[in-house]
């Protein structure tokens, strides 16, 4: 598969998703923000970073760039889209995923290999995981404390939309430990943990096997080769 | 609006001699400014006095330490220069990794604005040494921080210390580049002058190195970036509001400056477009000294002139005068020098980045430096008098007439406690000193993921990132200095902080092959102060012939002090070494059960200067350890070829805190406990189970074997001469670290003992365990 990853001004992860995505097996594909143009890719991956500053709310000059209108229209004719860290703060400021964002509740940037619990795999981005299977990946933030009110809450609960939770300490006061989310169709995903941190060995988060081992974040990008498998 | 102003041209200079600029104010001497008149002719304009008084500062021209660093340069062999591709004088050095890769590196110092202003000091101390590593035509892949504090429980300390990890954090995270490493280390001689020395570390193909000389005259001088404010300006505004009267303008600029990693990042992105796209002749970082040391360097440097039209340049505030534009340390500034063809080009990509952009004159061939401003000429000056031919002062000096009585003052002397029960508290008090303490607090606020590139980042004992992903070439870094050792003996403290970064890198299964250093000192006018810089000077240029790694680049900080008191004597050193596949590095702690634990080196009574000193007994006094070169050397070739056969599963080096920390380490990397016995180790060097335990005697390295390797190991330990002995076995099971003789600690104890103070001192640590 051709799989785009957006460079905004302020992306930092961008060249690790489309490392990630090349080690998954799929043709990488650097888009650019100011562009109108998805290069036909199959999927897209918004990554990680500090899109234009972060000067407004996370997110949100990055959700109003000329791509995005593009990557709005191609979500809604079923696209994947997986929204990583700012790329979750994306989605959400787009309207992709319900909720926001706010600073982490202890106020401080925080890095650690965090342990995830995945409760959702009727996604196009969690196909390959078990059900309830527990991963760790990397999470970095300042501000990824996940909010939502009451209403929406209950509906993303009741809906299944809550991918991923945060399993033994929640890092930054997220609302029922909520650390991903999927939309109605289960092909536009978003989290907070960065999975293309966690797909080579050697550069991962310590495993119980040896350190810098883990690789459950190849997953994510594996999973999209599983066609046919949203119920 | 800005009123019109008098302009202090070349031509008003001329003619009115008699009047007096408020020189002393800028921290010109008498003499000096006597200098500047007969270079010139003529008294200096307001803008040139600005543009000598920043560039003759003892900050920009290494004017009191010049005469000693020159030893670097004079004492370098030819082994030395073999993998150096650009030495000292530019923006950072570089060396030559293999595989037509380059690696630039070097570390810097932001001391002074850190204690002003803690959070920008640091942000900003980061961004200018990652425009010097992008100035070279690398892109960076990597920071690290060697920092010190005041007293951890003084109340300035919980002040100082949040603001300054918080700005490193912002502004590294936000550039996308990994925290690898570094050092925290606390002490009441730093109470009113932290040092916050920032490294930052790039890579680039051999053909991609980029200079700092500006040639070829018609080509255009550009400036992009962030426009130029009022920031980092300080003494400069006396010019000023002294010189032409008050008109509303703020009296006084800010002296610290303010960082936006935004711009920088994508200044970084620009830059390294413009590299490949080929479009940049020259190109210079504006940091201190902002356009007067961009301008006059590039010129100097080039041996050639340049025209520049000040009224270019795009401001902030457009209140700003001619001499506060020159001076203007506002950050995510380049310089470039530009063909004219090409600046078309070079426009289009800056636009497409966004990038501010405005071309303010030409190269010229005349060697003059001339800036015009409203129409007049300015400045109009040799840029090597600006940039080169600073003042070089012989400043005297003195041995301190305390350190006679300082280095007789031994701890070996006193009664030392060896009973088990003894052992045992003296154990929980090393662990828990706060300069023995694991970093978490810190880098837990730090990004070590982003590029995916990092093969090892604190807690291991180097920093490790992958240069080259097919075939797996790295590079690994550690900063090493111990400001305790450099107050017993300057000179022996200089080459131990060598010693010991050199044997980090080297744990790692790396070959040290560079070094760049940052020299923290007091004021250079206390000769006693002078002394201790000379020595160390002297100490790490012989330590680097012994070593062979030449230094490529670094820093001197000077005027450190706390009060009347000047600073320890602190030399950062940076060493960098070469591994030629990043999976065969070695990890720092114990991974598997039943493994042999071997103590590499000889052990001898050497606690004075040492944590334990402090810790058990307040005591600073005696003389360092001794460092014994080849033996360093051999036990780093020992480590390269034990990593290369993959003969051992893990190593980790002994330095502060001696053996008990380096176990206490080992066994926390992964939850893994060991069981250790010293008395053969004791026996075969004579020492007592405090010295075992506690000394920090150099050439020392912690390995463990898995026990098929154990004879292969042996031989290859015999072959070269290094002592080994086993001390000990891992325990993957008993969840404990047992010593024989003294006693059990659980590893939950032994965690706590080792992570709890800085939480305790500046907030709770997120997260719990990491």
């Amino acid at each position: 598969m051709r799989v785009g990853v957006v460079t905004f001004p302020g992306s930092l992860d961008d060249r690790d998703a489309l490392r990630a995505v090349r080690l998954a097996g799929h043709e990488p594909v650097a888009l650019w923000h100011q562009e109108h143009d998805l290069h036909s890719v199959d999927a897209i991956v918004l990554p990680g970073g500090f899109s234009y500053g972060d000067y407004l709310r996370c997110g949100a000059i990055a959700a109003r760039s000329p791509i995005m209108a593009d990557i709005i229209d191609a979500a809604g004719k079923g696209v994947p889209v997986l929204g990583i860290c700012n790329g979750f703060q994306i989605l959400m400021e787009a309207g992709l995923l319900p909720g926001g964002l706010i600073g982490n509740d202890h106020g401080q940037f925080i890095c650690r290999d965090q342990e995830l619990v995945v409760e959702n795999t009727d996604t196009r981005w969690t196909a390959g995981f078990q059900d309830n299977q527990h991963i760790v990946i990397p999470l970095k933030n300042g501000e990824g404390g996940y909010i939502a009110d009451e209403e929406t809450l209950k509906r993303v609960e009741g809906e299944g939309l809550v991918t991923f939770r945060y399993v033994g300490i929640n890092p930054n006061g997220s609302l029922h430990d909520i650390a991903g989310l999927r939309n109605e169709s289960g092909t536009v995903v978003g989290l907070m943990p960065h999975p293309e941190h966690a797909v080579e060995e050697g550069f991962g988060p310590d495993t119980d096997q040896a350190m810098r081992n883990g690789t459950d974040g190849l997953t994510f990008f594996t999973s999209l080769a599983l066609e046919g498998v949203l119920r | 609006m800005s009123t019109p102003r008098h302009i202090d041209s070349v031509e008003h200079a001329a003619a009115t001699p008699e009047v007096k600029l408020p020189y002393q104010e800028l921290g010109v001497t008498d003499s000096e400014y006597q200098e500047i008149i007969n270079l010139l002719g003529r008294r200096p304009t307001s803008g040139e006095l600005a543009m000598y008084s920043v560039m003759w500062s003892e900050h920009c021209s290494y004017k009191s330490s010049k005469v000693h660093l020159r030893q670097f340069g004079q004492k370098m062999t030819e082994s030395m220069k073999k993998n150096l591709m650009v030495g000292m004088g530019q923006n950072a050095g570089v060396v030559d990794v293999g595989e037509g890769w380059a690696v630039t590196f070097k570390i810097e110092s932001h001391n002074h604005p850190s204690y002003i202003e803690p959070f920008q000091g640091a942000a900003t101390g980061v961004g200018g040494i990652v425009r010097d590593i992008i100035s070279m035509g690398a892109r960076p892949i990597g920071v690290m921080d060697a920092l010190r504090f005041g007293a951890i429980d003084h109340p300035d300390t919980a002040r100082v210390v949040p603001g300054v990890v918080s700005g490193i954090s912002f502004y590294g995270n936000c550039l996308g580049l990994p925290n690898i490493g570094g050092e925290t280390w606390f002490d009441s001689s730093y109470q009113k002058n932290p040092l916050v020395n920032a490294l930052a570390v790039g890579v680039m193909r051999h053909e991609d190195i980029h200079l700092a000389n500006a040639k070829g005259a018609g080509n255009k001088v550009v400036l992009f970036g962030a426009r130029t404010g009022g920031d980092g300006i300080g003494g400069a505004s006396i010019l000023a509001s002294e010189t032409f009267g008050d008109d509303g303008r703020p009296a006084k600029r800010p002296a610290v400056q303010v960082g936006d990693p935004f711009a920088e990042k994508v200044l970084i992105e620009c830059c390294l477009e413009l590299f490949e796209k080929d479009l940049v002749e020259a190109i210079q970082d504006l940091g201190a000294a902002g356009i007067s040391c961009a301008t006059s360097e590039l010129a100097a440097n080039g041996d050639t002139g340049m025209v520049v039209e000040l009224d270019k340049v795009l401001l902030r505030d457009d209140t700003l005068t001619a001499e506060e534009i020159l001076m203007s340390e506002s950050q995510e500034r380049m310089m470039a020098i530009v063909k004219p063809e090409l600046l078309e080009r070079f426009l289009e990509v800056t636009g497409k980045w966004e990038v501010d952009t405005s071309v303010l004159g030409d190269v010229t061939d005349d060697g003059r430096l001339i800036i015009n401003w409203h129409g007049e000429t300015i400045v109009d000056v040799d840029p090597k008098t600006v940039a080169i031919d600073s003042p070089v002062y012989n400043r005297p000096m003195e041995r301190p007439s305390w350190l006679d009585a300082l280095q007789a003052d031994t701890i070996h002397t006193r009664e030392r406690d060896n009973t088990s029960a003894g052992v045992m508290d003296q154990i929980r008090s090393v662990l828990s000193h706060a300069n023995l303490q694991a970093a978490t607090w810190i880098t837990n606020q730090y990004d070590h993921y982003v590029l995916g590139n990092t093969a090892m980042a604190t807690p291991d004992d180097a920093g490790m990132l992958r240069v080259d992903e097919e075939s797996g070439l790295g590079v690994a870094l550690a900063t090493d200095a111990n400001g305790r050792y450099g107050q017993l003996d300057p000179r022996q403290g200089a080459a131990l902080a060598l010693a010991e970064s050199y044997r980090n890198v080297a744990s790692t299964g790396a070959t040290p092959v560079a070094i760049s250093d940052c020299l923290n000192y007091g004021s250079p006018e206390n000769p006693e102060v002078m002394w201790q810089f000379a020595e160390a000077v002297t100490g790490l240029a012989d330590a680097c012939v012994a070593l062979d790694v030449p230094v490529t680049g670094g820093n001197v900080s000077l005027y450190n002090q706390t009060g009347e008191t000047p600073i320890h004597p602190t030399p950062v050193v940076a060493t960098m070494g070469i591994i030629d596949d990043v999976a065969r590095r070695l990890p720092s702690g114990w991974q598997d059960d039943g493994e042999n634990i071997y103590l590499l080196g000889t052990t001898g009574l050497e606690l004075d200067g040492s944590i334990w000193a402090d810790a058990i007994h307040s005591h600073l006094g005696g003389m360092p350890p001794k460092v014994d070169f080849d033996h360093e050397k051999a036990l780093a070739e020992l480590l390269s070829s034990a990593a290369h056969e993959g003969l051992v599963t893990s190593a980790h080096d002994l330095s502060t805190g001696g053996l008990i920390q380096s176990l206490t380490e080992a066994c926390l990397r992964r939850h893994v406990g060991a069981r250790i016995w010293l008395s053969e180790l004791q026996e075969r060097d004579g020492i007592d189970t405090v010295t075992a335990l506690f000394s920090e005697s150099q050439g020392r390295v912690l390995v463990s074997v898995a026990r098929e390797d154990d004879v292969k190991f042996q031989g290859l330990c015999a072959g070269r001469g290094i002592p080994v002995l086993r001390v000990g076995v891992t325990d993957a099971t008993q969840g404990a670290l047992d010593i024989a003789d003294v006693g059990v600690f659980d590893l939950d104890e032994l965690h706590s003992l080792h992570e709890s103070r800085l939480p305790e001192a500046f907030g709770p640590l997120v997260g719990g365990r990491a």
